[in-house]
């Protein structure tokens, strides 16, 4: 009888909506993605924090490859990273800078960052989230991967670690320096 | 000790709900009755057993016992009673609890309210309920145990989100929760049903009414989350069509079709088969959204941390519960065969007209909602789906929706006059298509979708009063009579009536506060002014306040209109420490034309002013007020006396006229 066939088809649209689900939970969700990439660096320009005499503007994003790190003296998280920054500054592997967010008054970042050390090229101080909201940030840790031409190619959101660092970050950045 | 209680009796209630979810099935086919008394009480126990560790979890958040994991996360000593108990949903590991043991509550109600349910019709309905409580019981304890203990115990507690300390979104939760678990329940009618391989209007008598709170429920729980993200978030908006929004939507897509397909069923003995999909869909679609807000293959505001152990265990139960519905459905629905025929213009062909648009609103927006994650997964990139989407698939759907809404309760059952129908309706034609005019001609700013969309609100709303006055014989009869008639009205008609018309008034609030709202920003020092909509606001001073566990900057406006109207609004920034976070907490003035909208923000340092933001958003309390007629409309109904009073067995085909509720 040809009148069974419709009764069949929800249990198919299951399956392959089952097939999709499977898939999509073997993916990082937190690889997904900020409408900035691929898209050039907004403008932004930034004040220095206390005790230093450089910002950080959108102007300082040029020629070559580097990282932008979201960071605030308040975030546990950022604790959690600072080390591997560290590290990655002692190895010379990439120049950071940094976006100093939100922070309570404007000694608790320099405070921070002389007891717990500073991997950061330059450091711009954001009380009012204007960087944080020209990266499109929604929490802090928040890492970018900006090319030579200034264009934001990579979004990591949390703290970076030596396992995600070898797994996605290593990968992406030898590509855009071989360019 | 209270929260080992706690942990042995959800163990426990997993016991008993294997039990439940098996024996009374079994004894069923066999005609076992020792087998199928083993339901009722065993529905009773688990969900006594689940409100035991409830309780306990409750009793941990309100002493603010730190060795409990999820406490300690979760909440603080100083935050407010009210969020502490709110903390204990407000978290995944305790908001499944809570749907567990609404899952138990609503079958501990069918134990002991189903008492005129054929007796293996009643078991089944238990045994699946159980069993869909088997599954969540399960996840609890293996991937999401809330009653884990923490050593060495912390001082103090992280603290619960302060987007979520709000008395709004302190009851969201529960609501949303009753409305798709009350889904369960439909659901366990529907494969009950299909075991049973009878779907007749006893049947749909009994799922109708526990469709129709779970749809209340829902309503009232998606309006409580937009009334929230509308004051909280700070902009005005009120729906975003965020993934987490749209697995709340779905669901009550597919209830709006299928309290009205079970009309069918009940009075017409028809549309069997497309009544038990779509009770399987609709709860699919409450597990479809668990699923998506728990397991982070979708990104959302919404989303709760994200852990893929989780993700596969609810995706397990999302494909063993609704692909072994659908397996019944293949199996058993070619038998289900409706009796009642009816011509293609006639009240179930606008029922059945109806039911398609809603599915497939449901459906686009189901595949709006999941692209994203199809084009990851075929790598063909990253992209998001956002409300221009939605808002043109959705809405030219609802325009010929809402014109069959208006006149089908005017048709008779099975064979509908076209032309009477009209004719009775000519008041209602003309007052809406003059009314559309008239905001298209007179008000700036109308566009003409602006004026279509007023044209649609008053014509539902025409068009109700219009079916109300002919049943109460309003012009055709003394005014006496009328009035008598009027009173005389069953509660379920009334229930139609305020639904419908409360979805009118709600329509003409989307429309007005997505056409005409006003928006001014600006940087104000204390004494500056500014008029937005014809409101003189002048900022008086901002000031710094204590609240019970936050600091707020404090803006007090002066609002003035001509002589009469002097208000005070006071908008407030909170500053929360446990755990770090600003909130925005708009202040608000409804008037019958609109909310009047304020928001303080960060202090300028160059000019020594504030940012304020101050909205005009028309007609919005027209929207609440409509949701709120709507959800009223679903309360009354139930109260009908039929509901009460045990179904006749006799499969009566009621006189033509009587209207669909």
């Amino acid at each position: 009888m040809n009148s069974r066939w419709p009764y069949y088809t929800p249990l198919i649209i299951l399956g392959i909506l089952a097939f999709y689900f499977a898939a999509g939970l073997g993916q990082n969700p937190a690889k997904v993605k900020s409408v900035l990439i691929n898209k050039k660096v907004p403008e932004f320009l930034l004040p220095p924090i206390e005790g230093s005499l450089r910002g950080f503007s959108n102007s300082d994003l040029k020629n070559k490859v580097v990282l932008v790190n979201i960071f605030g003296s308040w975030c546990v998280s950022c604790r959690i990273e600072h080390p591997f920054l560290m590290q990655l500054k002692e190895k010379k592997s990439i120049p950071i800078y940094g976006i100093d967010w939100r922070e309570p008054d404007s000694t608790a970042g320099p405070k921070w960052l002389e007891k717990h050390g500073n991997p950061y090229t330059r450091i711009g101080d954001d009380p009012k989230s204007l960087g944080a909201i020209a990266f499109g940030v929604v929490g802090a840790p928040e890492t970018f991967i900006i090319d030579k031409n200034g264009i934001i190619r990579f979004k990591h959101t949390g703290p970076i670690t030596k396992k995600n660092w070898n797994k996605t970050f290593k990968p992406i950045l030898e590509e855009l320096r071989e360019k | 000790m209270i929260v080992e209680i706690g942990h042995f009796s959800l163990v426990l209630a997993l016991f008993i709900a294997g039990l439940q979810g098996t024996l009374p099935i079994i004894g069923a086919h066999q005609n076992n009755h020792s087998l199928m008394a083993v339901a009722t009480p065993a529905a009773i126990i688990q969900f006594i057993l689940i409100l035991g560790s409830f309780i306990a979890l409750t009793y941990a958040f309100l002493v603010s016992d730190f060795s409990v994991i999820n406490v300690a996360s979760n909440s603080h000593t100083e935050k407010p009673t009210l969020y502490k108990i709110s903390g204990v949903w407000g978290n995944h590991e305790g908001s499944m609890l809570l749907f567990a043991l609404i899952i138990a509550g609503y079958g501990a109600a069918i134990a002991v309210f189903g008492k005129n349910l054929r007796p293996t019709l009643k078991v089944r309905i238990l045994g699946v309920q159980a069993l869909i409580g088997t599954g969540i019981l399960a996840f609890i304890l293996l991937t999401s145990n809330p009653f884990l203990r923490l050593t060495p115990a912390p001082v103090n507690g992280k603290g619960l989100n302060p987007l979520l300390q709000d008395p709004g979104l302190a009851f969201h939760p529960p609501l949303l929760y009753l409305g798709y678990v009350g889904l369960s329940l439909t659901f366990s009618f529907a494969v009950a049903a299909l075991i049973e391989g009878r779907v007749d209007a006893a049947w749909a008598r009994w799922v109708r009414p526990w469709t129709l709170a779970a749809w209340g429920f829902l309503t009232g729980g998606i309006v409580l989350g937009s009334w929230w993200a509308y004051y909280e978030l700070g902009w005005g908006g009120w729906w975003f069509w965020d993934p987490v929004e749209n697995a709340s939507f779905m669901p009550w897509l597919a209830a709006t079709a299928l309290l009205h397909s079970a009309i069918v069923s009940e009075k017409r003995d028809g549309l069997k088969a497309w009544t038990i999909f779509l009770a399987i869909i609709a709860f699919g679609l409450s597990l479809l959204g668990t699923f998506l807000v728990r397991s982070g293959v979708i990104t959302s505001v919404h989303a709760f941390a994200s852990d893929p152990t989780r993700g596969v265990f609810i995706l397990l139960l999302l494909i063993v519960t609704i692909g072994g519905a659908f397996i019944l459905f293949a199996w058993r629905g070619p038998t289900l065969k409706g009796a009642g025929l009816f011509q293609p213009v006639s009240r179930e062909g606008g029922l059945v007209i109806n039911n398609f648009l809603l599915t497939v609103a449901a459906a686009s927006i189901l595949l709006g909602t999941l692209y994203p994650l199809f084009i990851d997964v075929l790598k063909l990139g990253k992209v998001s789906v956002g409300a221009p989407y939605f808002e043109s698939v959705f809405v030219p759907m609802m325009i010929p929706m809402i014109a069959i809404m208006g006149l089908a309760p005017l048709l008779k059952w099975k064979r509908g006059d076209f032309k009477t129908a009209i004719e009775k309706l000519k008041f209602a034609i003309a007052l809406s298509v003059i009314g559309g005019l008239f905001v298209w001609i007179l008000i700036d700013r109308a566009s003409a979708f602006t004026s279509l969309g007023m044209t649609i609100s008053l014509w539902l709303l025409t068009a109700t009063l219009t079916e109300l006055a002919g049943r109460i014989k309003l012009f055709r009869s003394s005014l006496r009579e009328s009035i008598n008639q009027l009173f005389r009205q069953t509660r379920a008609s009334w229930g139609m009536t305020l639904a419908h018309a409360g979805l009118a008034i709600a329509i003409a609030g989307i429309t007005a506060s997505s056409s005409w709202k006003v928006e001014s920003i600006q940087i104000m020092k204390f004494g500056d002014q500014v008029n937005v909509a014809g409101y003189n606001y002048t900022l008086k001073h901002v000031r710094e306040i204590q609240g019970p566990n936050y600091k707020a900057l404090r803006g007090t406006f002066i609002v003035n209109k001509g002589d009469d109207i002097n208000w005070v609004l006071e908008p407030e920034k909170r500053f929360y420490t446990d755990p770090v976070m600003t909130t925005t907490e708009a202040a608000i003035r409804p008037t019958f034309l609109g909310d009047l909208y304020a928001v303080v923000g960060d202090r300028d340092e160059k000019s020594g002013g504030y940012i304020t933001r101050i909205y005009f958003n028309p007609l919005v309390p027209w929207m609440w007020t409509g949701a709120i007629i709507m959800v009223l409309g679903a309360g009354i109904s139930l109260t009908d006396r039929r509901h009460r009073v045990g179904a006749p067995s006799s499969n009566k085909i009621p006189a033509p006229g009587i209207p669909a509720e």
